[in-house]
Protein backbone atom coordinates (compact mmCIF):
# COMPACT_ATOMS: atom_id res chain seq x y z
CA UNK A 1 0.00 0.00 0.00
CA UNK A 2 2.97 2.29 0.76
CA UNK A 3 6.54 2.14 -0.98
CA UNK A 4 8.88 4.30 -0.05
CA UNK A 5 12.47 4.01 -2.08
CA UNK A 6 15.51 5.56 -1.20
CA UNK A 7 13.97 8.47 0.26
CA UNK A 8 16.22 11.43 0.39
CA UNK A 9 14.84 14.84 1.92
CA UNK A 10 16.97 17.67 2.42
CA UNK A 11 16.65 21.31 4.26
CA UNK A 12 19.18 23.31 2.77
CA UNK A 13 22.38 21.71 3.76
CA UNK A 14 20.77 20.41 6.37
CA UNK A 15 19.39 16.23 5.50
CA UNK A 16 16.32 15.32 7.43
CA UNK A 17 15.81 11.94 5.88
CA UNK A 18 18.52 10.31 4.41
CA UNK A 19 17.73 7.04 2.36
CA UNK A 20 14.89 5.77 3.87
CA UNK A 21 13.25 2.75 2.44
CA UNK A 22 9.85 0.83 3.67
CA UNK A 23 6.62 -0.61 2.57
CA UNK A 24 3.80 -1.25 3.91
CA UNK A 25 0.91 -3.77 3.56
CA UNK A 26 -2.56 -3.10 3.12
CA UNK A 27 -4.49 -3.05 6.30
CA UNK A 28 -1.25 -2.64 8.69
CA UNK A 29 -1.07 -0.76 11.05
CA UNK A 30 2.93 0.47 11.64
CA UNK A 31 4.44 2.58 13.86
CA UNK A 32 7.21 4.80 13.35
CA UNK A 33 9.56 5.29 16.40
CA UNK A 34 12.09 8.02 16.88
CA UNK A 35 13.90 10.93 18.97
CA UNK A 36 12.66 13.91 18.33
CA UNK A 37 14.12 15.22 15.50
CA UNK A 38 14.76 11.98 13.86
CA UNK A 39 12.48 12.68 10.04
CA UNK A 40 9.78 11.34 11.28
CA UNK A 41 7.52 14.13 10.36
CA UNK A 42 9.42 14.99 7.14
CA UNK A 43 8.91 11.47 6.04
CA UNK A 44 5.62 11.87 6.43
CA UNK A 45 5.38 15.22 4.96
CA UNK A 46 6.59 13.51 1.87
CA UNK A 47 3.74 11.01 1.95
CA UNK A 48 1.05 13.67 2.20
CA UNK A 49 1.98 15.10 -0.77
CA UNK A 50 3.13 18.42 1.73
CA UNK A 51 6.16 18.26 0.35
CA UNK A 52 8.85 16.61 -2.54
CA UNK A 53 11.29 14.70 -1.56
CA UNK A 54 14.77 15.41 -2.76
CA UNK A 55 15.83 11.90 -3.91
CA UNK A 56 14.09 8.81 -3.96
CA UNK A 57 10.65 8.00 -4.19
CA UNK A 58 7.04 7.44 -1.98
CA UNK A 59 4.04 5.49 -3.84
CA UNK A 60 0.98 5.45 -1.59
CA UNK A 61 -2.03 3.23 -3.18
CA UNK A 62 0.30 2.90 -6.43
CA UNK A 63 -0.10 6.80 -7.00
CA UNK A 64 3.42 8.71 -7.06
CA UNK A 65 3.16 11.01 -4.36
CA UNK A 66 5.02 13.41 -6.97
CA UNK A 67 3.45 13.31 -9.94
CA UNK A 68 0.13 11.80 -8.56
CA UNK A 69 0.08 13.95 -6.26
CA UNK A 70 -3.95 14.80 -5.84
CA UNK A 71 -4.74 11.46 -6.60
CA UNK A 72 -2.54 10.10 -3.12
CA UNK A 73 -3.79 13.25 -1.27
CA UNK A 74 -7.69 11.75 -2.52
CA UNK A 75 -6.88 8.79 -0.36
CA UNK A 76 -5.05 9.59 2.75
CA UNK A 77 -5.93 10.98 5.56
CA UNK A 78 -3.29 12.82 7.27
CA UNK A 79 -3.23 14.28 11.23
CA UNK A 80 -0.19 16.42 11.65
CA UNK A 81 1.51 17.19 14.77
CA UNK A 82 0.23 20.48 15.22
CA UNK A 83 -3.76 19.71 14.90
CA UNK A 84 -4.60 21.71 12.29
CA UNK A 85 -7.89 23.35 13.64
CA UNK A 86 -9.26 26.82 12.59
CA UNK A 87 -9.96 28.01 16.31
CA UNK A 88 -12.63 30.21 15.58
CA UNK A 89 -14.88 27.80 13.90
CA UNK A 90 -17.36 25.33 14.88
CA UNK A 91 -16.67 21.44 15.29
CA UNK A 92 -19.53 20.37 12.74
CA UNK A 93 -19.40 23.34 10.35
CA UNK A 94 -15.17 22.96 10.58
CA UNK A 95 -15.70 19.31 9.90
CA UNK A 96 -18.14 19.97 7.18
CA UNK A 97 -15.23 22.39 5.56
CA UNK A 98 -13.14 19.79 5.46
CA UNK A 99 -15.40 17.43 3.61
CA UNK A 100 -16.17 19.67 1.06
CA UNK A 101 -12.24 20.50 0.34
CA UNK A 102 -11.82 16.48 0.60
CA UNK A 103 -14.21 16.32 -2.42
CA UNK A 104 -16.82 14.78 -0.72
CA UNK A 105 -20.59 15.14 -2.82
CA UNK A 106 -22.85 17.26 -1.19
CA UNK A 107 -25.03 14.89 -0.69
CA UNK A 108 -23.11 12.48 1.04
CA UNK A 109 -21.36 15.26 3.00
CA UNK A 110 -23.75 15.32 6.26
CA UNK A 111 -23.55 11.62 6.56
CA UNK A 112 -20.13 11.72 6.58
CA UNK A 113 -19.60 14.22 9.14
CA UNK A 114 -22.32 12.55 11.34
CA UNK A 115 -19.89 9.56 10.53
CA UNK A 116 -16.68 10.53 11.94
CA UNK A 117 -18.55 12.84 14.50
CA UNK A 118 -19.77 9.25 16.46
CA UNK A 119 -16.59 7.82 15.32
CA UNK A 120 -15.09 10.22 17.39
CA UNK A 121 -17.19 10.28 20.19
CA UNK A 122 -17.57 14.07 19.77
CA UNK A 123 -21.54 14.07 20.15
CA UNK A 124 -20.91 16.21 23.24
CA UNK A 125 -18.95 19.07 21.63
CA UNK A 126 -20.25 19.18 18.51
CA UNK A 127 -21.77 22.91 18.29
CA UNK A 128 -18.56 24.36 20.26
CA UNK A 129 -16.13 26.54 19.35
CA UNK A 130 -13.10 24.61 18.67
CA UNK A 131 -10.78 27.00 20.14
CA UNK A 132 -12.72 26.36 23.47
CA UNK A 133 -12.73 22.68 23.44
CA UNK A 134 -10.22 20.78 25.58
CA UNK A 135 -6.76 19.66 24.11
CA UNK A 136 -8.24 15.83 24.05
CA UNK A 137 -11.41 17.15 22.37
CA UNK A 138 -9.12 19.02 19.54
CA UNK A 139 -7.09 16.05 19.10
CA UNK A 140 -10.14 13.55 18.11
CA UNK A 141 -11.70 17.00 16.12
CA UNK A 142 -7.71 16.15 14.26
CA UNK A 143 -8.74 12.56 13.98
CA UNK A 144 -12.02 13.20 12.77
CA UNK A 145 -10.37 15.09 9.90
CA UNK A 146 -8.55 13.14 9.01
CA UNK A 147 -10.95 10.43 8.99
CA UNK A 148 -13.61 11.93 6.78
CA UNK A 149 -13.16 10.81 3.80
CA UNK A 150 -12.61 7.41 4.82
CA UNK A 151 -9.22 7.33 3.40
CA UNK A 152 -7.31 3.76 2.93
CA UNK A 153 -4.05 5.42 4.41
CA UNK A 154 -3.89 7.28 7.69
CA UNK A 155 -1.17 9.12 8.79
CA UNK A 156 -1.31 10.18 12.34
CA UNK A 157 1.53 12.25 13.34
CA UNK A 158 2.41 11.85 17.15
CA UNK A 159 -1.73 11.18 17.35
CA UNK A 160 -1.33 10.87 21.47
CA UNK A 161 0.76 13.45 22.05
CA UNK A 162 0.04 16.04 25.19
CA UNK A 163 -3.24 13.95 26.48
CA UNK A 164 -3.93 12.31 29.55
CA UNK A 165 -3.68 8.97 30.04
CA UNK A 166 -7.24 7.83 29.75
CA UNK A 167 -7.65 10.23 26.46
CA UNK A 168 -4.72 8.31 25.49
CA UNK A 169 -6.06 4.85 26.07
CA UNK A 170 -9.60 6.77 23.87
CA UNK A 171 -7.38 7.60 21.24
CA UNK A 172 -5.48 4.13 20.88
CA UNK A 173 -8.67 2.42 21.08
CA UNK A 174 -10.24 4.02 17.81
CA UNK A 175 -6.85 4.06 16.29
CA UNK A 176 -6.82 -0.18 17.15
CA UNK A 177 -10.73 -0.11 15.13
CA UNK A 178 -9.37 1.33 12.26
CA UNK A 179 -7.07 -1.13 11.54
CA UNK A 180 -8.25 -4.01 9.16
CA UNK A 181 -9.77 -1.48 6.40
CA UNK A 182 -7.50 1.18 6.80
CA UNK A 183 -3.78 0.99 6.00
CA UNK A 184 -2.12 3.35 9.38
CA UNK A 185 1.19 4.92 9.84
CA UNK A 186 1.87 6.70 13.50
CA UNK A 187 4.65 7.96 14.68
CA UNK A 188 5.40 8.74 18.33
CA UNK A 189 8.56 8.92 20.63
CA UNK A 190 6.34 7.31 23.31
CA UNK A 191 7.34 3.74 22.99
CA UNK A 192 4.56 2.03 24.85
CA UNK A 193 2.61 3.56 22.06
CA UNK A 194 3.96 2.01 19.56
CA UNK A 195 4.16 -1.36 21.01
CA UNK A 196 0.44 -1.24 22.50
CA UNK A 197 -1.25 -0.05 19.07
CA UNK A 198 1.32 -1.49 16.23
CA UNK A 199 2.10 -4.58 14.43
CA UNK A 200 5.37 -3.48 12.89
CA UNK A 201 7.86 -0.54 14.42
CA UNK A 202 10.39 0.98 12.08
CA UNK A 203 12.93 2.97 14.11
CA UNK A 204 14.41 5.73 12.66
CA UNK A 205 17.36 8.40 13.88
CA UNK A 206 19.09 11.00 12.05
CA UNK A 207 17.09 10.55 9.29
CA UNK A 208 18.07 6.94 8.92
CA UNK A 209 16.43 3.68 9.74
CA UNK A 210 18.10 2.23 12.18
CA UNK A 211 16.03 -1.31 12.91
CA UNK A 212 12.32 -2.06 11.53
CA UNK A 213 10.31 -5.41 12.74
CA UNK A 214 7.00 -6.58 14.59
CA UNK A 215 7.99 -5.73 18.70
CA UNK A 216 8.11 -8.67 19.46
CA UNK A 217 10.98 -9.72 16.98
CA UNK A 218 12.73 -6.59 17.61
CA UNK A 219 12.58 -7.53 21.55
CA UNK A 220 14.03 -11.11 20.69
CA UNK A 221 16.98 -9.74 18.11
CA UNK A 222 18.06 -7.69 21.09
CA UNK A 223 18.35 -10.44 23.47
CA UNK A 224 22.27 -9.89 23.39
CA UNK A 225 22.27 -7.61 26.42
CA UNK A 226 19.76 -9.97 28.20
CA UNK A 227 20.27 -9.46 32.52
CA UNK A 228 18.95 -11.60 35.28
CA UNK A 229 17.60 -9.60 38.58
CA UNK A 230 18.16 -11.58 41.62
CA UNK A 231 17.48 -10.67 45.25
CA UNK A 232 20.02 -12.59 47.45
CA UNK A 233 20.11 -12.33 51.24
CA UNK A 234 24.28 -12.92 52.10
CA UNK A 235 27.33 -10.89 52.77
CA UNK A 236 27.89 -8.41 49.40
CA UNK A 237 31.31 -9.19 48.96
CA UNK A 238 30.98 -12.95 48.84
CA UNK A 239 27.99 -13.07 46.97
CA UNK A 240 29.34 -10.71 44.21
CA UNK A 241 32.86 -12.10 44.12
CA UNK A 242 31.19 -15.46 43.79
CA UNK A 243 28.49 -14.72 41.04
CA UNK A 244 31.68 -12.41 39.23
CA UNK A 245 33.55 -15.75 38.79
CA UNK A 246 31.10 -17.97 37.06
CA UNK A 247 31.31 -18.54 33.55
CA UNK A 248 29.07 -16.84 31.49
CA UNK A 249 28.67 -13.86 33.75
CA UNK A 250 29.75 -10.63 32.31
CA UNK A 251 29.18 -8.43 35.19
CA UNK A 252 27.03 -8.28 38.43
CA UNK A 253 26.11 -4.77 40.28
CA UNK A 254 24.20 -4.04 43.69
CA UNK A 255 21.06 -1.99 42.59
CA UNK A 256 19.53 -1.09 46.06
CA UNK A 257 19.38 -2.47 49.67
CA UNK A 258 16.28 -3.99 50.95
CA UNK A 259 17.57 -4.18 54.34
CA UNK A 260 17.81 -6.93 56.64
CA UNK A 261 20.88 -8.10 54.83
CA UNK A 262 18.81 -8.58 51.41
CA UNK A 263 20.19 -7.00 48.26
CA UNK A 264 18.74 -6.53 44.65
CA UNK A 265 21.43 -7.45 42.10
CA UNK A 266 21.35 -6.62 38.38
CA UNK A 267 23.30 -9.85 36.35
CA UNK A 268 24.70 -9.44 32.99
CA UNK A 269 24.92 -12.54 30.81
CA UNK A 270 26.00 -13.49 27.74
CA UNK A 271 23.48 -13.97 25.13
CA UNK A 272 21.83 -17.71 25.03
CA UNK A 273 21.44 -19.43 28.02
CA UNK A 274 20.06 -19.37 31.05
CA UNK A 275 21.77 -19.46 33.96
CA UNK A 276 19.26 -19.07 36.25
CA UNK A 277 19.96 -22.74 37.44
CA UNK A 278 23.55 -22.66 38.09
CA UNK A 279 22.96 -18.96 40.24
CA UNK A 280 20.17 -20.18 41.91
CA UNK A 281 22.43 -23.29 43.36
CA UNK A 282 25.39 -21.60 44.17
CA UNK A 283 23.47 -19.43 46.37
CA UNK A 284 21.81 -22.39 48.07
CA UNK A 285 25.32 -24.21 48.77
CA UNK A 286 26.80 -21.52 50.40
CA UNK A 287 22.98 -21.24 52.43
CA UNK A 288 22.71 -18.18 51.88
CA UNK A 289 18.60 -16.80 51.19
CA UNK A 290 17.48 -16.74 47.62
CA UNK A 291 14.55 -14.40 47.41
CA UNK A 292 13.75 -14.10 43.92
CA UNK A 293 15.07 -14.84 40.17
CA UNK A 294 13.87 -13.34 37.34
CA UNK A 295 15.48 -12.82 33.69
CA UNK A 296 14.82 -9.31 32.41
CA UNK A 297 14.19 -8.84 28.57
CA UNK A 298 15.11 -5.44 27.58
CA UNK A 299 11.93 -3.35 26.43
CA UNK A 300 11.03 -1.52 23.66
CA UNK A 301 12.40 1.57 25.88
CA UNK A 302 15.90 -0.03 26.04
CA UNK A 303 15.92 -1.39 22.41
CA UNK A 304 15.59 2.64 21.41
CA UNK A 305 18.02 3.81 23.26
CA UNK A 306 20.15 1.48 22.85
CA UNK A 307 19.76 1.73 18.97
CA UNK A 308 19.52 5.43 18.89
CA UNK A 309 22.62 6.26 20.91
CA UNK A 310 24.80 3.51 18.68
CA UNK A 311 24.25 5.36 16.33
CA UNK A 312 24.94 8.85 18.03
CA UNK A 313 28.58 7.26 18.67
CA UNK A 314 29.13 5.82 15.11
CA UNK A 315 28.56 10.18 13.98
CA UNK B 1 -14.40 23.34 -7.94
CA UNK B 2 -16.04 22.30 -4.91
CA UNK B 3 -12.56 23.16 -3.27
CA UNK B 4 -12.48 26.18 -4.57
CA UNK B 5 -16.18 27.49 -3.00
CA UNK B 6 -15.69 25.84 0.32
CA UNK B 7 -12.28 28.38 0.35
CA UNK B 8 -14.21 31.17 -0.43
CA UNK B 9 -16.67 30.77 2.18
CA UNK B 10 -14.63 29.78 4.52
CA UNK B 11 -12.38 32.88 4.24
CA UNK B 12 -15.33 35.53 3.89
CA UNK B 13 -16.85 33.54 7.61
CA UNK B 14 -13.05 33.95 8.92
CA UNK B 15 -13.54 37.85 7.72
CA UNK B 16 -17.08 38.36 9.40
CA UNK B 17 -15.99 36.68 13.11
CA UNK B 18 -13.05 38.48 13.07
CA UNK B 19 -13.44 42.13 14.09
CA UNK B 20 -10.68 43.40 11.35
CA UNK B 21 -13.09 43.18 9.00
CA UNK B 22 -15.54 45.64 11.18
CA UNK B 23 -12.97 48.13 12.25
CA UNK B 24 -11.65 48.72 8.67
CA UNK B 25 -15.14 49.09 7.06
CA UNK B 26 -16.48 51.62 9.86
CA UNK B 27 -13.10 53.78 9.39
CA UNK B 28 -13.08 53.27 5.44
CA UNK B 29 -16.63 54.34 5.36
CA UNK B 30 -16.15 57.28 8.00
CA UNK B 31 -13.28 58.98 6.19
CA UNK B 32 -14.93 58.57 3.02
CA UNK B 33 -18.44 60.29 4.15
CA UNK B 34 -16.39 63.14 5.64
CA UNK B 35 -14.29 63.69 2.46
CA UNK B 36 -18.09 63.99 0.73
CA UNK B 37 -19.46 66.14 3.10
CA UNK B 38 -16.57 68.68 2.52
CA UNK B 39 -16.59 68.16 -1.43
CA UNK B 40 -20.89 68.61 -1.20
CA UNK B 41 -20.04 72.16 1.15
CA UNK B 42 -17.59 73.20 -1.41
CA UNK B 43 -19.51 72.21 -4.39
CA UNK B 44 -22.84 74.62 -2.58
CA UNK B 45 -20.42 77.32 -2.16
CA UNK B 46 -19.36 77.26 -5.47
CA UNK B 47 -23.04 77.12 -6.98
CA UNK B 48 -23.60 80.09 -4.78
CA UNK B 49 -21.65 81.91 -6.35
CA UNK B 50 -21.53 81.11 -9.85
CA UNK B 51 -25.51 82.03 -9.72
CA UNK B 52 -24.23 85.69 -9.97
CA UNK B 53 -21.94 84.53 -13.02
CA UNK B 54 -23.01 83.00 -15.90
CA UNK B 55 -19.80 82.28 -17.01
CA UNK B 56 -18.46 80.27 -14.00
CA UNK B 57 -22.44 78.71 -14.41
CA UNK B 58 -21.21 76.68 -17.40
CA UNK B 59 -18.36 74.97 -15.90
CA UNK B 60 -20.17 73.36 -12.91
CA UNK B 61 -20.27 69.68 -13.13
CA UNK B 62 -21.70 67.36 -9.95
CA UNK B 63 -19.04 64.45 -11.24
CA UNK B 64 -15.87 66.38 -11.82
CA UNK B 65 -16.82 68.50 -8.50
CA UNK B 66 -17.82 65.65 -6.05
CA UNK B 67 -17.40 62.25 -7.37
CA UNK B 68 -14.15 62.60 -9.04
CA UNK B 69 -12.29 63.84 -5.73
CA UNK B 70 -14.46 60.90 -3.69
CA UNK B 71 -12.85 58.58 -6.43
CA UNK B 72 -9.02 59.99 -5.50
CA UNK B 73 -9.89 59.61 -1.10
CA UNK B 74 -11.43 56.11 -2.03
CA UNK B 75 -8.12 54.57 -3.97
CA UNK B 76 -5.87 55.82 -1.62
CA UNK B 77 -7.97 54.99 1.70
CA UNK B 78 -9.53 51.60 0.64
CA UNK B 79 -6.80 50.42 -1.37
CA UNK B 80 -3.32 51.86 -0.48
CA UNK B 81 -4.01 51.72 3.37
CA UNK B 82 -7.15 49.40 4.43
CA UNK B 83 -6.23 46.58 2.01
CA UNK B 84 -2.97 45.53 3.70
CA UNK B 85 -4.58 45.17 6.57
CA UNK B 86 -7.43 43.09 5.05
CA UNK B 87 -5.06 40.70 3.47
CA UNK B 88 -2.27 40.10 5.90
CA UNK B 89 -3.60 37.14 7.40
CA UNK B 90 -4.79 35.40 4.40
CA UNK B 91 -1.59 32.83 4.20
CA UNK B 92 0.35 34.42 7.66
CA UNK B 93 -2.11 32.54 9.88
CA UNK B 94 -2.79 29.34 8.17
CA UNK B 95 1.19 29.33 8.62
CA UNK B 96 1.02 30.19 11.97
CA UNK B 97 -1.49 27.94 13.23
CA UNK B 98 -0.77 24.60 11.08
CA UNK B 99 -3.64 24.44 9.24
CA UNK B 100 -1.51 25.06 5.21
CA UNK B 101 -0.35 21.90 5.94
CA UNK B 102 -4.34 20.75 6.02
CA UNK B 103 -4.85 23.05 2.71
CA UNK B 104 -1.53 21.70 0.94
CA UNK B 105 -2.83 18.00 1.33
CA UNK B 106 -6.41 18.07 0.43
CA UNK B 107 -7.29 17.04 -2.88
CA UNK B 108 -7.75 20.86 -4.01
CA UNK B 109 -4.78 22.18 -6.43
CA UNK B 110 -3.08 25.61 -5.03
CA UNK B 111 -3.78 27.60 -7.51
CA UNK B 112 -7.68 26.75 -6.48
CA UNK B 113 -6.95 27.52 -2.73
CA UNK B 114 -5.15 30.79 -4.04
CA UNK B 115 -7.97 32.09 -6.24
CA UNK B 116 -10.02 31.05 -3.33
CA UNK B 117 -8.74 33.21 -1.05
CA UNK B 118 -8.32 36.09 -3.55
CA UNK B 119 -12.71 36.30 -4.27
CA UNK B 120 -12.86 35.91 -0.88
CA UNK B 121 -10.91 39.03 -0.42
CA UNK B 122 -12.55 40.57 -3.21
CA UNK B 123 -15.95 40.26 -2.34
CA UNK B 124 -15.39 41.87 0.63
CA UNK B 125 -13.41 44.47 -0.80
CA UNK B 126 -16.51 44.87 -3.55
CA UNK B 127 -19.00 44.87 -0.46
CA UNK B 128 -17.01 47.68 1.11
CA UNK B 129 -16.85 49.75 -1.49
CA UNK B 130 -20.36 48.91 -2.60
CA UNK B 131 -21.54 50.86 0.47
CA UNK B 132 -20.26 54.14 -0.72
CA UNK B 133 -22.84 53.83 -3.86
CA UNK B 134 -24.94 55.79 -1.08
CA UNK B 135 -23.71 59.26 -1.89
CA UNK B 136 -24.40 58.58 -5.81
CA UNK B 137 -27.66 58.22 -5.41
CA UNK B 138 -27.43 61.36 -2.61
CA UNK B 139 -27.10 62.85 -5.23
CA UNK B 140 -29.33 61.49 -7.69
CA UNK B 141 -32.28 62.61 -5.06
CA UNK B 142 -30.71 65.96 -5.47
CA UNK B 143 -28.99 67.08 -8.27
CA UNK B 144 -28.69 64.98 -11.78
CA UNK B 145 -25.33 63.37 -11.86
CA UNK B 146 -23.94 61.28 -15.08
CA UNK B 147 -24.00 57.78 -14.17
CA UNK B 148 -21.42 56.71 -16.83
CA UNK B 149 -17.96 58.36 -15.46
CA UNK B 150 -19.79 56.78 -11.89
CA UNK B 151 -19.83 53.58 -13.15
CA UNK B 152 -16.46 53.78 -14.64
CA UNK B 153 -15.35 55.05 -11.62
CA UNK B 154 -15.91 52.23 -9.36
CA UNK B 155 -15.28 49.58 -12.27
CA UNK B 156 -11.69 51.08 -12.03
CA UNK B 157 -11.39 51.12 -8.41
CA UNK B 158 -12.62 47.46 -8.37
CA UNK B 159 -9.77 46.56 -10.73
CA UNK B 160 -7.08 48.76 -8.86
CA UNK B 161 -8.44 47.20 -5.17
CA UNK B 162 -8.04 43.48 -6.98
CA UNK B 163 -4.23 44.18 -7.89
CA UNK B 164 -3.36 45.60 -4.30
CA UNK B 165 -5.27 42.05 -3.09
CA UNK B 166 -2.91 40.16 -4.94
CA UNK B 167 0.31 42.00 -3.98
CA UNK B 168 -1.53 41.41 -0.38
CA UNK B 169 -2.01 37.62 -0.89
CA UNK B 170 2.13 37.46 -1.98
CA UNK B 171 2.86 39.31 0.71
CA UNK B 172 1.00 37.32 3.24
CA UNK B 173 2.28 34.21 1.54
CA UNK B 174 6.13 35.14 2.51
CA UNK B 175 5.79 35.33 5.80
CA UNK B 176 3.93 34.27 9.09
CA UNK B 177 4.30 37.58 10.29
CA UNK B 178 0.96 39.34 9.96
CA UNK B 179 2.43 42.76 10.81
CA UNK B 180 5.37 41.92 8.09
CA UNK B 181 2.91 41.23 5.49
CA UNK B 182 0.97 43.94 5.92
CA UNK B 183 4.27 46.57 5.90
CA UNK B 184 5.62 44.36 2.63
CA UNK B 185 2.10 44.99 0.87
CA UNK B 186 2.17 49.00 1.74
CA UNK B 187 5.22 49.46 0.85
CA UNK B 188 4.81 47.84 -2.44
CA UNK B 189 1.65 49.46 -3.44
CA UNK B 190 3.07 53.12 -2.34
CA UNK B 191 5.98 52.26 -4.66
CA UNK B 192 3.48 51.42 -7.65
CA UNK B 193 1.80 54.97 -6.84
CA UNK B 194 4.84 56.61 -6.91
CA UNK B 195 5.78 55.41 -9.35
CA UNK B 196 3.69 58.31 -11.27
CA UNK B 197 6.19 61.13 -9.94
CA UNK B 198 9.06 59.09 -10.99
CA UNK B 199 7.61 59.00 -14.23
CA UNK B 200 7.35 62.79 -14.84
CA UNK B 201 10.52 63.21 -13.88
CA UNK B 202 11.92 60.98 -16.24
CA UNK B 203 12.56 61.50 -19.99
CA UNK B 204 12.48 59.22 -23.33
CA UNK B 205 11.72 55.58 -23.39
CA UNK B 206 12.50 55.19 -19.72
CA UNK B 207 10.34 57.58 -18.53
CA UNK B 208 7.73 56.32 -20.58
CA UNK B 209 8.13 52.28 -19.54
CA UNK B 210 7.75 53.85 -15.88
CA UNK B 211 4.71 55.90 -16.65
CA UNK B 212 3.05 52.82 -18.06
CA UNK B 213 3.82 51.41 -15.23
CA UNK B 214 2.29 53.65 -12.91
CA UNK B 215 -0.95 52.34 -11.33
CA UNK B 216 -1.89 56.16 -10.81
CA UNK B 217 -1.95 57.17 -14.66
CA UNK B 218 -3.95 54.19 -15.70
CA UNK B 219 -6.75 54.15 -12.92
CA UNK B 220 -7.01 58.29 -13.23
CA UNK B 221 -8.58 57.45 -16.88
CA UNK B 222 -11.18 55.53 -14.94
CA UNK B 223 -11.89 58.47 -12.67
CA UNK B 224 -12.12 60.92 -15.69
CA UNK B 225 -14.88 58.12 -16.56
CA UNK B 226 -12.86 56.89 -19.73
CA UNK B 227 -13.31 52.76 -19.94
CA UNK B 228 -9.98 52.43 -21.97
CA UNK B 229 -9.32 48.54 -22.96
CA UNK B 230 -5.19 49.89 -22.14
CA UNK B 231 -6.09 50.29 -18.87
CA UNK B 232 -8.67 47.32 -17.99
CA UNK B 233 -5.74 45.22 -19.60
CA UNK B 234 -2.96 46.73 -17.64
CA UNK B 235 -5.16 45.75 -14.63
CA UNK B 236 -6.06 42.30 -15.42
CA UNK B 237 -2.97 41.47 -16.25
CA UNK B 238 -1.39 42.81 -13.22
CA UNK B 239 -4.14 40.59 -11.33
CA UNK B 240 -3.02 37.98 -13.34
CA UNK B 241 0.74 37.95 -12.50
CA UNK B 242 0.20 38.84 -8.46
CA UNK B 243 -1.69 35.36 -8.51
CA UNK B 244 0.69 33.63 -10.08
CA UNK B 245 3.58 34.72 -8.34
CA UNK B 246 1.21 34.14 -5.66
CA UNK B 247 0.99 30.39 -6.66
CA UNK B 248 5.03 30.10 -7.26
CA UNK B 249 5.38 31.40 -3.48
CA UNK B 250 3.15 28.85 -2.24
CA UNK B 251 4.57 26.18 -3.85
CA UNK B 252 8.02 27.35 -3.14
CA UNK B 253 7.20 27.13 0.85
CA UNK B 254 6.66 23.40 -0.02
CA UNK B 255 10.15 22.67 -1.58
CA UNK B 256 11.67 24.59 1.39
CA UNK B 257 9.43 22.98 4.49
Amino acid sequence: MIEVKDLTKKYGNFTAVRDVSFEVEKGEILGFLGPNAAGKTTTMRVLTCFMPATAGTARVAGFDTFSQSLDVRRRVGYLPENVPLYLDMRVRPYLDFIARIKDIPSRERKKAVSRVIELTALEEVENRIVGHCSKGFRQRVGLAQALIHDPEVLILDEPTNGLDPKQINEVREVIKSLAGDHTIILSSHILPEVSKTCERVVIIDQGRIVAGDTPANLDARLRGSQSISAQIRGPVKEVMGLLKKKEGIVDVKTRSSLGDGLWQYDIDVEPGQDLRPSVASSVVENSWDLVELTTVGMSLEEIFLELTTQEEEVA
Amino acid sequence: MQGLLAIWSRELRAYFISPIFYALSTVFIFIVSFMFFTQLQYYTQYFMQAAQYPTMMERININEMIMRPLFNTMSFVAVLTLMPMLTMRVFSEEKKSGTIELLLTSPVRDWHVILGKFLAAFTLYTAMIGLTMIYPLVLQVYGDPDWGPIWAGYLGLLLLGGGVITIGLFASSLTENQIVAAVICFGAALILWMLDVAAESMTGTLGEVVGYLSVLRHYNTFEKGVVDSTDCLFFLSFIFLGLFITVRSVESTRWRG
